[in-house]
């Protein structure tokens, strides 16, 4: 039970760590959306851009995250120690989900409503913003919901470049070998992110339309 | 579901007449007082891949005010390319398509595609819409004012049969097959265009309620007078609606008759057709 009173020795710590956390997965996935959701749409129109954003996407999906933060740091303006070069690295994760989810959703859409759309006298525009997208918007949001607990958990690892965070505490817990340090890390986190998960499942079956 | 033939055409007189001689007055420059409605010159159409495979190959008809044209033929004979090619969402390959005197390729086809109305047979009604929005949306696109649009989505669903009490605030997952049927027809009435495209509109329902909706259209198209192009692969329903029936095969006119006179064409093709009658128990010959 050493861990329980570790946790209520350290409530205050953990619970500004809890937030500093929170506040770089908000920033880095407003970003995330603010950049995936528009390039979505662009790739749907446009096919020669869709193999490049998909697959640069991918790409960055798969270097290891600890790796992804060595490589920014010694990047100019974006890169650093702290927190700018984490939410950076976030963004990045984030973008493939939702990018990919924005494609997959304006694109699966019954094609007898884009035909009966288009010859009724929709714009293009029309088509996108009154047809596509509202009816893509579970699907794009079930991508914000997969990047966000991604990004909550590769946001513990920003620490190791001194961002904070619930990292913080499992980089000195692995340090020290301390099983409550790395708990008082991990268990925030987990919570977050099944908390997370939770409300924006919630939001996606509102906004699903069958 | 019950129903009765002359809901199609409850208050469609009362609006019909002062509408029309409006829409009259408003389009005369657009020429709709041309006899020829829609006119197809000579028009091939092939998909753009490395076989150039013909859909359609040297199409001439025409189809005048009023009529009701049912292009009939096989599945892959190139009857829905005909009636993509009159809103142009297919352009022609050779030759030209001109709707009210003008060329598809010189038509504005968001303006062009306002004055037809589209029924396909999934309807494609828009799911997050209900059923009010999706009757609206023509109406909506052309910024008729609120009062209109509303006046207009309860005659239009009092015109194919539906309560719009009942039913204006209903998704269409909410409907069976049929009454999204009738939803997609009251739809494309909404802002009463001059020209009508149905692609196989009552295919996908079932038997009864087919006989149903098609019985109620015939008398509501006689009503409406509207040019209507019908495309469908069974022969009854075309002698049911058509003024005309212009038979396709591979992509090319093999008759345009009268559907009196159809049944006595001597082609093979049309006697295929005639056969599909005929293999019906009890169906006359």
């Amino acid at each position: 039970m050493s861990g329980w009173i570790f946790f209520t020795e350290h409530r205050d710590e953990i619970l500004s760590a809890t937030l500093d956390h929170l506040t770089l997965v908000v920033i880095a996935m407003v970003i995330a959306i603010l950049i995936g959701v528009p390039l979505g749409m662009l790739i749907v129109q446009r096919p020669a851009l869709r193999t490049i954003a998909l697959g640069v996407a991918s790409i960055f999906q798969t270097i290891p995250s600890l790796a992804l933060f060595g490589f920014l740091i010694p990047i100019p303006f974006i890169g650093g120690i702290g927190k700018r070069t984490a939410i950076v690295a976030l963004v990045l994760y984030a973008l493939l989900p939702i990018l990919r989810n924005t494609y997959v959703g304006l694109t699966g859409i019954d094609p007898a409503v884009l035909e009966a759309a288009e010859a009724m006298g929709m714009t293009p525009a029309q088509i996108l913003f009154r047809v596509r997208f509202p009816l893509a918007l579970a699907v794009i949001l079930a991508g914000v919901r997969t990047a966000t607990i991604i990004t909550i958990g590769v946001a513990t690892i920003a620490a190791a470049i001194g961002a904070g965070g619930l990292g913080t505490f499992i980089f000195r817990g692995v340090a020290l070998v301390s099983d409550a340090l790395i708990l008082a890390g991990a268990i925030p986190a987990a919570l977050l992110a099944l908390l997370a998960d939770f409300l924006l499942g919630l939001l996606e079956r509102r906004l699903k339309v069958t | 579901m019950r129903h009765n033939f002359s809901a199609w055409g409850r208050g469609e007189l009362e609006w019909s007449l002062p509408v029309l001689r409006l829409s009259i007055e408003m389009k005369t420059k657009t020429a709709l007082s041309a006899k020829k409605n829609i006119e197809f010159r000579e028009v091939s159409f092939h998909i753009n891949d490395i076989l150039k495979r013909l859909i359609v190959s040297g199409v001439s008809l025409e189809v005048p005010e009023g009529e009701t044209v049912v292009l009939l033929g096989r599945s892959g004979s190139g009857k829905t390319t005909l009636l993509k090619l009159i809103n142009g969402m297919l352009l022609p390959t050779e030759g030209e398509v001109l709707i009210q005197g003008r060329s598809t390729r010189d038509w504005d086809l968001t303006r062009l595609r306002r004055g037809i109305g589209y029924v396909i047979q999934d309807a494609g009604l828009f799911p997050h819409y209900t059923v009010a929005e999706n009757v609206a949306l023509v109406p909506n696109l052309e910024r008729w004012d609120a009062a209109r649009t509303a006046a207009r989505v309860q005659e239009m669903l009092q015109l194919v049969g539906l309560d719009p009490g009942e039913f204006e605030n209903r998704h269409p997952r909410e409907l069976s097959g049929g009454q999204r049927q009738r939803v997609g027809v009251a739809r494309a009435l909404a802002a009463d265009p001059p020209i009508l495209l149905m692609d196989e509109p009552f295919g996908a329902l079932d038997p009864v309620i087919r006989a149903e909706l098609q019985g109620e259209f015939s008398a509501l198209a006689r009503r409406l007078g509207k040019t209507i192009v019908f495309v469908t692969h069974d022969l009854r329903e075309a002698l049911l609606l058509a003024s005309r029936i212009v038979l396709l095969e591979a992509g090319r006119i093999v008759a345009n008759a009268t559907p009196q006179e159809f049944l006595r064409l001597d082609h093979p093709e049309v006697r295929a057709f005639r056969s599909s009658l005929n293999a019906m128990p009890g169906a006359p010959a």
